[in-house]
């Protein structure tokens, strides 16, 4: 087991970087960019940063398990502890430092008045477990909540309890896999389109389907022709996105949804894109069985550099019996939990527990209090404003970009252009990497599959006309870059905490924890 | 409204730009009877942020908070002072407020932040590589079961009766549909965890056994005999933790041989937030089973100056290369629980977390030879760390109901965790940790004397 390294602050590496400016520094650190070494490499196994008491020696009911060999945790005091943080945080770049258009992703502002809320002691400090006569207000949360999504969405219910995108699609295929063994109709099959999100195929596997995929038209949305010619007895559902990852409304999602009734099976939106259709549009009018949103995308609950997120999942009418445990009832006088305690009674066809506890609370307070603040009328101004900022952006950029689907209509919320008119040699990730230089983070890279050199951008709603503009600018004048093949960009970034990293020694190599001369 | 931006006259102008005439337009591939003209009905409209936060606040006084209330609630979820500083550089916008770190250039603080987090628990379990962590324990629970039924293509697992019973359920949930077959009972109240017999259960069907400890009821095994008995078989043993700072007083899992080792990182660092978001926790003690691990992994590499630096790797086991063949389709995590989690672990340090672990044993201690005291009530366990079984006279669901109403939160009855009855609705958990006094304790003592009389 490797000790924490005492001997005190070692530079990662030796030489010293000059940088564009060619100035050479004794720390490596340049001006307000500094370099923060290893908790491993700065902390001791005798510094602590809480005041506890010495442990007396006294109790010992362990059962003859007690740890007697150093384990090696490094500890800090509390001002070297901020420090640490602060000086790591400062290495990021965040919706907070400016525009973030990950399509797909829906960076969009993260309120704070959502943190405070979550953080009122009767939320925060509030145990899964206990009576339900003390956690009467947070099952309220949860109704409360509950009923916009179901008003929003035009759907018969909601399981609150799915952690994340993922996991609610988890839970709205198992939805559909229990209501058709409870019909004695076993299939075997999702259907899935290529621009589909890889959770949607690993999720179907995972529920143990064969993935096949749907076809599109040259116009970039599902070919229904196609999907009905598939359609058969074999066929459990569909997996559709829609706005889908192309950046398109499915014109036709309500012929869809009847041709996968008409053939036994069912409808799966991926709700990832909702926040271009929020208020506008209700996917329960389209004939969806199930769909989960991204309460950390289109109700900003943060991402927090990869969660947690929360994934509540609307069902329809023939699915809502088979909501997974624990949920929410309302009854004379408050609400009730439903779970485990209560049996088979109060929920004979639930396929069951997915997790512990009762769903990503700490985000249903959240997204309660982003939504009350819009409200009905702000809300679909959300999606106005999305759909109008990606919009703007394709229709400003088409001249130097390649927008493959953006030529005959509008987009939805995310603009999609692909690396066609790039010089040869000169790839998406080129100028990826120099939007970087010049103070943006890129948009999504080579997703959807089905466009060559993918780039995928969301603006959201929050960004001011002022940052569009600049973010177009910038990227108007990497594209010509790009087009004219400006070998510097193989480069980029030059300007950033870091330059490329090295991905495949990382990859060949693994170093995965750290190791004394790591 | 307040997070939207764009003035009227910005709209005219970028709609003059796109050459349409009104947002609707944009709008144009919606069919028209699926088009809402206006706000959806029956919802209210804005809201100030003072009208939002005087209705939150006004559920949230609803609430019972463990704070205001002698609290002895754990069961998988337990109330541990957090550092102010924790929740301060958690909130730091750069870490708040930032994605996945695909652009690892402009992503390095959350990448080494989880860089050492991947290595603190590893150290804590001792293994040689965990993950940048799962949705919450109970997932992170049916992931290993998952990737045992990988390494050892077998599909049994052997549930220990001390495992918690909400990751029983999940497991349960799970092997309904992938297939795995989960062989289970309910515990018994014995002092003695089932470990001797699970190893005698395990044969050359049986892909895992998993583990709990402490378990459900407390109880601390040895698990030593079981991780041979289970290589002998070609089985892999998965240790589950669902309190890790007993970690600061116990033998880590990996020591005792267990294979995969996962948790819930919920106690150190982040609050109790009515169960989630928590922090799964994941780690192998062999590097040779980390390509078959879910989740994202952070690892080292340099930069093109030579630089060290982090990205995500491995990725090739993930749902955006791999799709239907990934090894799970989880995308996000937990990465802020994460952050919390590394941060109150790097303020503790080793010395730190033997401390707090030694001062929850001690009033632990403390506690259960106060409560064997009241009349009526029996300690169940021998061995335990920070949480301990009582059995009362009658139905402990309705006590522990009772002694709510008077503003004594006395801790996880059995039976609303097991439904079916037995002895199991005489028993309550009690978990004891630094946050509860003397005059908890007795607190507890007197309500308890007083129910039973």
């Amino acid at each position: 087991m490797n000790a924490p390294n005492t001997s005190g602050w070692k530079p990662g590496t030796p030489d010293a970087p000059t940088g564009e400016s060619g100035i050479v520094t004794v720390t490596g650190n340049r001006g307000l960019m500094l370099e923060e070494p290893l908790i491993f490499e700065i902390g001791g196994a005798d510094t602590c940063g809480v005041d506890l008491p010495e442990p007396s020696g006294g109790a010992d009911r362990l059962g003859g398990l007690a740890r007697s060999e150093p384990f090696g945790l490094p500890g800090l005091s509390e001002p070297e502890t901020v420090r640490h943080y602060t000086r790591l945080s400062r290495q990021n770049y965040a919706i907070d430092c400016g525009i973030f258009p990950l399509g797909s992703c829906t960076m969009k502002h993260n309120p704070r008045l959502n943190e405070k809320v979550a953080r009122m002691p009767g939320f925060g400090d509030l145990h899964p477990l206990q009576p339900e006569s003390t956690v009467q207000g947070a099952l309220a949360v949860i109704d409360e909540l509950a009923h916009w999504l179901l008003a929003l969405t035009g759907m018969h219910s909601v399981a609150m309890s799915p952690k994340a995108g993922a996991h609610g699609e988890l839970c709205g295929i198992l939805c559909i896999r229990a209501a058709l063994e409870a019909r004695g109709d076993a299939r075997s099959v999702i259907l899935v389109p290529e621009s589909a999100h890889g959770t949607n195929p690993a999720t179907a596997a995972f529920a143990g389907y064969q993935v096949e995929n749907i076809p599109a038209t040259p116009e970039g949305r599902v070919d229904l022709a196609a999907l009905k010619a598939r359609l058969g007895s074999d066929v459990a559902a569909v997996m559709i996105t829609n706005p889908n990852t192309c950046g398109l409304f499915e014109r036709e999602m309500k012929a869809i949804s009847d041709a996968v009734h008409a053939a036994g099976a069912l409808v799966y939106c991926d709700g990832a894109n909702f926040n271009a259709i929020v208020g506008r549009v209700r996917p329960g009018d389209l004939g969806i069985d199930a769909m989960h949103i991204n309460l950390h995308k289109t109700f900003s609950t943060p991402h927090g550099g990869g969660g947690p997120g929360s994934g509540p999942v609307v069902l329809s009418e023939a699915l809502a019996p088979f909501a997974p445990l624990p949920f929410v009832r309302k009854v004379a006088g408050g609400f009730e939990l439903i779970e485990e305690e209560d049996g088979v009674a109060a929920a004979p066809h639930s396929f069951g527990r997915m997790a512990a506890f009762n769903g990503q609370m700490g985000m249903f307070t959240r997204a309660l209090a982003y939504i009350l603040s819009h409200g009905a009328d702000g809300l679909r101004q959300v999606s106005g404003d999305a759909v109008l900022g990606a919009n703007y952006i394709l229709r400003s950029l088409q001249d130097v970009l390649d927008a493959p689907f953006g030529k005959t209509g509008p987009c939805m919320h995310e603009a999609l252009f692909s690396d066609r008119g790039f010089a040869e040699g000169v790839a998406t990730l080129d100028l990826a990497k120099a939007l970087i230089d010049e103070g943006f983070h890129p948009m999504t890279m080579y997703f959807p599959l089905v466009v060559h050199g993918a780039m995928l951008v969301e603006p959201t709603e929050c960004e001011s006309k002022a940052s569009l503009d600049q973010f177009i600018m910038a990227l108007r004048s990497i594209a010509e870059r790009a087009r004219a093949g400006d070998e510097s960009l193989h480069q980029a970034p030059q300007l950033a905490p870091r330059r490329r990293l090295d991905e495949t020694r990382a990859a060949r190599q693994p170093v995965l924890a750290y190791e004394v001369g790591g | 409204m307040r997070y939207l931006p764009l003035t009227d006259g910005n709209r005219s102008a970028m709609l003059d730009v796109i050459g349409a005439k009104s947002i609707d337009d944009l709008f144009a591939d919606v069919p028209r009877e699926h088009y809402l003209t206006g706000p959806v009905e029956g919802l209210p409209m804005h809201a100030g942020e003072m009208a939002v936060e005087r209705h939150m606040r006004r559920l949230s006084k609803m609430n019972l908070a463990a704070a205001d209330a002698p609290f002895f609630l754990g069961a998988g979820a337990y109330r541990h002072h957090v550092p102010a500083s924790v929740d301060h550089l958690i909130q730091r916008g750069e870490f708040l407020t930032s994605y996945t770190p695909y652009q690892p250039e402009i992503a390095q603080g959350t990448l080494q932040m989880l860089f050492e987090f991947q290595t603190q628990v590893a150290r804590l379990f001792g293994c040689a590589v965990a993950n940048a962590s799962m949705y919450d324990g109970s997932t992170a629970c049916w992931e290993a079961i998952a990737m045992a039924g990988r390494v050892t293509k077998r599909s049994k697992a052997l549930l220990s009766d001390g495992l918690h019973p909400h990751y029983v359920s999940t497991a349960k949930t799970m092997g309904k549909f992938n297939g795995d077959i989960i062989v289970y009972a309910e515990p018994k109240l014995l002092a003695e965890t089932d470990f001797a017999a699970l190893a005698k259960a395990v044969d050359s069907e049986t892909g895992s056994v998993v583990v709990q400890y402490p378990d459900i009821l407390g109880r601390i095994g040895d698990m030593t005999a079981l991780a041979e008995a289970c290589h002998a078989a070609g089985a892999l043993l998965v240790a589950v933790v669902t309190e890790p700072v007993a970690l600061g007083a116990l033998k880590s899992p990996g020591e005792m041989g267990a294979d995969i080792v996962v948790g819930e990182g919920q106690s150190i660092g982040v609050g109790l937030q009515f169960g989630g978001p928590y922090l799964g926790l994941f780690a192998v003690r062999d590097p040779k089973h980390v390509r078959q691990m879910p989740g994202r992994l952070c690892g080292q590499t340099v930069d093109a100056e030579g630089k060290r630096g982090f990205v995500l790797t491995l990725s090739t086991r993930e749902q955006h290369i791999r799709r239907e063949k990934a090894t799970s389709n989880i995308c996000t995590n937990s990465g802020l629980c994460a952050l919390a989690f590394s941060i109150h672990l790097t303020l503790l340090g080793e010395k730190g977390l033997r401390a707090l672990a030694a001062e929850n044993h001690r009033l632990a201690c403390a506690a259960a030879d106060r409560l064997a005291k009241v009349p009526g009530v029996e300690v169940l366990n021998e061995s335990f760390f920070n949480e301990f079984t009582i059995v009362v006279p009658g139905d402990a669901r309705q006590l522990v109901r009772d002694l709510a109403d008077k503003r004594v939160l006395a801790g996880v009855s059995l039976g609303r965790l097991y439904p079916d009855g037995d002895r199991r609705e005489k028993g309550i958990v009690i978990a004891v940790t630094e946050t509860v006094t003397e005059e908890d304790i007795e607190a507890l003592a007197s309500a308890l004397q007083e129910a039973l009389a």
